[in-house]
């Protein structure tokens, strides 16, 4: 996307929009009630015990609010810096996303003693995993790319079929089948083996449509420019036309590797101690559920967010290779 | 300027009763021409007329349906192993360019002789850094495509084709995408080219080029041949209406 050089004043900077603003914000926390929340409590010395400060304590504590709020807004658009001020926004609602987190009451005590493990052994799996069949779904991507674009006959069938298949059936259950279907042939396979099976065919048929989008969108002056040279077949894909499709497959490939993080945890269903397992293992035993999906769930947002670091990088190092 | 030095009367490219058809549309029809070593011949035409497709069929970018085409003493088929050995012995330059974006001019010009010649790094180095001289644009060499102006790119990609030591260069419309005060310096460089003996395949509306570098001229119309001639008969004298037509179209502006 390109941006306007002329920009529109800031909605933030109008007083009309700012009462609007305020008035929303006032008529949501008069619904829902904050006089029990954080800043009730606080306001008792003023007020009186919330629970009988009434339709007054209700209001003021919402009065209260609203200004903050707006307050607030109008503080982090001040801000000059873009970066700083997105910065400001993720930090705010961060607190917030953690402040919900921390009314569930949970036992940090309980967390503490089992976040070691978790990452050791459940980040660590999750991650070998995935990274293991984003590899192999690739392989198979590009193969399958080639097959579906190819006038042989076979190849086409093979790889219409692989990919109909195998987007077309829950991964649940590929990697049930999977598990329990090759014992049935006689070759008996362990969980994770089966999990990374699962995993990089599902993914290689999602990604096979990835990578052919990707190679259609090269110019066909550069397949004739390569085979006026003299170029074969798999030279012009390996040095000219996958090149140039990289910066194109990236981002979504980023994607399908996020997704894949997450839907590891289906491979949990066999018993591999990935970090879903063991979030509903360690748990059951106390009844400490909500701790354990709750760390478990951050661990996965933590992981999912250094991806994206990972792949803004890669984008950004292609952009440059390419504008210049 | 000389063009009448005795050439020797070898046919590099010999094309017999060759048709051409996209599905139902009889795009080339009965295509006859022999071109000898060093000889240089322009195809005019309207658009439309088969011109690229015709010089699209010689390194068999394009496939025929019927009769020969032989190229270098191979006649080029459905079936044939060597395409890329004929290929690499032709020598491309399209109206577009075709650089690869990723590679910068001296990557685009050692790609050749590396990878399909086997050439090793440095050699194919120095022959890149000959070419770059030879279009006047050694100084670009580590620049990307994109940073180049159109005329420069152009003789790039004419440079590209040269490292590969072609026997015969096929140009299509080289100079139709580029800004009128650049068509100069690629015309240049093909006719300095034309001079030092290459053979030379050129489509083009470029009359100017046409007149002073062309042995033969041929005028194509609906997939046809109609006329081929030597350049001062053709502009002088042409023979048929339509040549006569396309000609007062072309010389008017
Ligand atoms: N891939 C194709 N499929 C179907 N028809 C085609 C294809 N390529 C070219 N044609 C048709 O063949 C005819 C000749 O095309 P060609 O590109 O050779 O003309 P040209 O003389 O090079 O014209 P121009 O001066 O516009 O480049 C045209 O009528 C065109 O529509
Ligand atoms: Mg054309």
């Amino acid at each position: 996307m390109i941006k306007d050089t002329v920009t529109e004043d800031l909605l933030l900077r109008k007083p009309t929009f700012i009462a609007f603003l305020f008035a929303t914000v006032l008529v949501c926390f008069l619904i829902f009630d904050p006089s029990q929340s954080l800043i009730g409590h606080l306001l008792e010395p003023a007020l009186g015990d919330p629970d009988t400060s009434g339709l007054y304590g209700r209001f003021v504590t919402s009065f209260m609010l609203a200004v903050l709020m707006v307050l607030n807004l109008l503080a982090i658009s001040l801000i000059p810096n873009f970066r700083l001020q997105v910065i400001c926004v993720w930090i705010e609602l961060l607190i917030l996303f953690l402040s919900f987190f921390y009314s569930f009451d949970l036992s940090f005590e309980f967390i503490r003693s089992k976040i070691w493990f978790m990452v050791t052994q459940g980040i660590f799996t999750t991650l070998y995993v995935s990274a293991i069949s984003i590899v192999i779904a690739s392989f198979i991507a590009i193969i399958g790319a080639v097959a579906k674009m190819s006038s042989n006959g076979f190849a086409y069938a093979i790889a219409s079929f692989y990919t109909s298949f195998f987007r077309g059936l829950p991964l649940l259950m590929q990697v049930y089948l999977i598990y329990l279907g090759f014992p049935q042939i006689g070759y008996v396979i362990d969980a994770v083996p089966a999990g990374i099976i699962a995993l990089s065919l599902c993914y290689g048929a999602y990604m096979t449509e990835i990578f052919r989008a990707g190679i259609m969108s090269i110019d066909a002056g550069q397949w004739e420019g390569s085979r006026a040279l003299g170029f074969k077949f798999s030279l012009i894909m390996r040095k000219i036309i996958l090149p140039q499709s990289i910066p194109l497959i990236i981002p979504p490939t980023g994607n399908q590797f996020i997704a894949m993080l997450k839907d590891s945890s289906l491979v949990s269903v066999i018993g591999v101690w990935e970090l879903m397992f063991l979030a509903r293992t360690l748990g059951n035993k106390t009844f400490n559920h909500m701790e354990m999906l709750i760390t478990a769930a951050m661990l996965y947002w933590m992981m999912t967010m250094v991806l994206e670091l990972i792949q803004s990088r890669i984008e950004r190092k292609y952009q440059k290779r390419q504008s210049r | 300027m000389s063009k009448t030095n005795q050439k020797v009367k070898e046919p590099i490219i010999s094309i017999k009763e060759m048709n051409k058809y996209y599905g139902d549309f009889h795009a080339l029809t009965n295509i006859d021409l022999e071109v000898n070593i060093g000889e240089r011949i322009v195809i005019c035409g309207p658009s439309g007329s088969g011109k690229s497709t015709l010089i699209r069929c010689l390194n068999r970018l394009e496939a025929h349906q019927s009769g020969s085409v032989i190229v270098n003493g191979v006649e080029l088929h459905q079936h044939m192993k060597d395409i890329d050995k004929v290929r690499s012995e032709v020598g491309m330059v399209f109206q577009h360019f075709n650089l690869f974006p990723h590679m910068t001019v001296l990557e685009n010009c050692t790609a050749g002789p590396m990878w399909v010649n086997k050439v090793p790094p440095v050699e194919a180095h120095e022959i890149a850094m000959k070419y770059l001289e030879r279009v006047n644009i050694p100084e670009q060499a580590d620049k990307y495509p994109a940073q180049l102006s159109g005329g420069q790119q152009q003789r790039v990609a004419i440079a590209r084709s040269l490292c590969m030591n072609p026997k015969v260069m096929l140009f299509d419309e080289p100079t139709s995408a580029l800004d009128p005060e650049m068509v100069a310096e690629v015309l240049d460089t093909m006719t300095d080219l034309a001079q030092s003996g290459m053979t030379m395949i050129v489509v083009t509306h470029e009359m100017g080029f046409a007149k002073q570098v062309a042995d033969r001229v041929i005028f194509m119309d609906e997939g046809k041949i109609i006329e081929a001639n030597e350049p001062i008969a053709f502009f002088e004298n042409p023979q048929s209406e339509r040549t006569k037509k396309f000609l007062s179209q072309v010389l008017v502006h």
